[in-house]
């Protein structure tokens, strides 16, 4: 009874893509997914599609999965790695994340190739809401937290909802998912570290000019302490609610750990919040940068 | 059918799988069905609101991670009156877990936990980021005697006391809490320990220490639990690294009456009720009818008790 194999050291009990569901009324899954492809994108950056079962397609832009990845160096990957949804194919039957390849879980991540399995849970969290007053949105985001806010914008798209994406990186060929913006509609502005453009007056200056020209009912944005800085500074100054979505390192991913703590500012106090249950995605004026 | 219901004291829990207080809390009702648990175990309640410590919480090592949470809740309050009706929505019987720096609060917050829809306090004198005049009272015999014969006195309900893997002699804190009015023992909290960065030199916790949470940990919590169920005579809660049935069932034949799983759910959000499966299955395939016939069912009475044993028992 000891002779267990290593890979029957944990229990695991996730579902297959073609399994029927055992826990239908409970919104959150364990999936074992297949990877269809996981491909580079540019340098640093990779596109893994998955075909999941069905319940894993309910999520929604903002969400997101809970990754048990691979161990890229013999020794064991302890905890899942949090990741928020790039792309939902309900047709297709499959999800995508798109990663940048730096810490342990993703450069596990990037081992894997067509017919592997990978387990996911999810989907988690409470992810972006577009309120149905706005007509035309900003998107502001910075090297992968552009995969974050892509869904969003293709969410405002199927909406009718005019978007405006300002994607920050730091080399031109870095910029992420400038096309998939540019396929939904989105007027994109891309800023980067090497020209300069990237610098907080450049990008302020470009979003003072969306507001005027009433091209800003709200703001959303992702991956930079200084650019959500500038949006609350700026969003304040004008009016302009916003959203944000934020990252901490997680442990259980369904809000019962309390490991992924940020400190916001309500109404002049200061109070912690679950990144994983009252977020990822926050309301912009109340987050304090990390 | 194989009967998987355990008694502890006089609670009968429907099997010998419980989640491990800190690593639990109803939001798991999102992804597993509470019912099937053989108790619910809410997190570590205290009298006032605590933000808990500086972040980063958790860090990776190279065999599990340490995590150093401080006790996060919004107080006792607010626990009664909104926690507590959350976790009556399901079945499985309530543990709560309370702490105090002072054995008076203690006794008092016992007290107060005592309404119908709660049936176990579950003490936790051991948060391993507490020291001892700070609420780590299972460190020493005298303290965990006084902070669990308070307890005893303020309330009539069960009372677990958690104890410290941190312990120089925790067969003498066991026996220090039973002798006390302990009804049960959970063994054990989670082990202190540190990690330094090696690129900033830093701590890579907020708080410094941390508790190492690891399968690992089990031959380790596995032998204190042995050495500990043949000293005493109230149950044991067997916590440490179970990830899988046949971890449950070690610690059922070293003499536990349950377990309290805490990290295989934060890997798998569904391994509980995949244990409970698996459990069943395994004592089906062996023709083993109840679950209580594995406590204590280790085969070593024709073994010599080991010498660093017999010296601690001095013999």
């Amino acid at each position: 009874m000891n002779d267990l194999a290593p890979n029957e050291k944990y229990t695991d009990s996730a579902i297959r893509p073609d399994d029927p569901d055992p826990y239908p009324d409970k919104p959150v899954g364990e999936f074992l997914a297949n990877v269809v492809s996981n491909e580079w994108v540019n340098a640093e950056y990779k596109l893994m599609v998955l075909k999941t079962h069905k319940k894993a397609l309910t999520a929604y832009a903002g969400q997101f999965f809970h990754l048990l990845c691979p161990t890229p160096d013999g020794a064991e990957v302890w905890m899942r790695r949090p990741m928020s949804v790039y792309k939902v194919d309900k047709a297709a039957g499959q999800l995508e994340f798109l990663y940048k390849c730096e810490g342990r879980g993703t450069k596990g991540m990037v081992m894997l190739g067509t017919g592997d399995t990978f387990n996911v849970s999810g989907p988690l969290g409470i992810g972006f809401h577009l309120d149905p007053s706005w007509k035309n949105i900003v998107v502001l985001g910075r090297g992968v937290g552009l995969a974050t806010l892509a869904p969003l914008s293709q969410l405002a798209a199927e909406n009718g909802v005019g978007v405006t994406a300002v994607l920050s990186a730091r080399k031109s060929d870095l910029v992420m998912s400038e096309d998939l913006f540019h396929d939904l509609g989105a007027d994109t502005v891309t800023v980067v570290d090497e020209d300069g453009s990237s610098d907080v007056g450049n990008v302020e200056a470009i979003l003072e000019g969306l507001i005027a020209n009433g091209r800003a009912d709200a703001f959303f944005t992702c991956g930079s302490s200084r650019l959500l800085k500038l949006m609350q500074t700026l969003g304040k100054k004008h009016n302009v609610p916003g959203q944000v979505a934020m990252e901490q390192i997680m442990v259980c991913g369904v809000g019962a750990c309390y490991v992924c703590m940020r400190t916001f500012e309500i109404n002049g106090e200061r109070t912690l919040k679950r990144v994983c249950r009252e977020g990822p995605v926050f309301n912009m004026l109340e987050a304090v940068g990390w | 059918m194989v009967d998987l219901s355990v008694k502890i004291g006089d609670l009968t829990f429907q099997n010998p799988i419980q989640p491990a207080s800190g690593a639990f809390s109803w939001e798991y009702n999102e992804v597993i069905d509470l019912n099937r648990l053989g108790a619910l175990v809410a997190k570590t309640i205290c009298r006032e609101p605590r933000m808990g410590n500086p972040t980063p919480r958790m860090a990776e090592t190279e065999a599990g991670i340490i995590q150093s949470i401080g006790l996060p809740g919004k107080g006792i309050d607010y626990f009664l009156e909104n926690i507590v009706p959350e976790y009556a929505k399901f079945k499985p019987p309530l543990v709560v877990s309370v702490s105090s720096e002072s054995i008076e609060d203690f006794a008092a917050l016992a007290r107060e936990l005592s309404v119908p829809n709660v049936d176990v306090i579950e003490c936790n004198i051991s948060c391993p980021t507490r020291n001892t005049t700070g609420g780590n009272f299972a460190l020493q015999e005298e303290h965990t005697k006084e902070v669990m014969s308070a307890i005893r006195e303020a309330t009539d309900k069960p009372v677990w006391a958690k104890l410290s893997p941190n312990a120089g002699d925790l067969t003498s804190i066991a026996l220090a809490a039973e002798e006390a009015g302990a009804d049960a023992l959970v063994i054990a909290n989670t082990f202190l320990s540190l990690k330094i960065r090696t690129d900033n030199f830093r701590p890579a916790l907020g708080n410094k220490f941390g508790g190492m949470v690891s399968p690992a940990l089990k031959p380790i919590v596995l032998r204190m639990v042995y050495q500990v169920a043949k000293e005493v005579k109230i149950p044991v809660v067997g916590v440490g690294g179970v990830t899988k049935a046949e971890d449950v069932v070690e610690y059922m034949l070293a003499g536990a009456h349950a377990v309290g799983i805490g990290y295989a759910g934060f890997r798998n959000p569904t391994a509980l009720t995949t244990i409970i499966d698996d459990l069943e299955a395994w004592c089906d395939e062996r023709g083993i009818e109840k679950v209580t016939d594995l406590i204590g069912a280790v085969k070593d009475d024709d073994m010599e008790m080991d010498p660093l044993i017999a010296a601690s028992h001095g013999v």
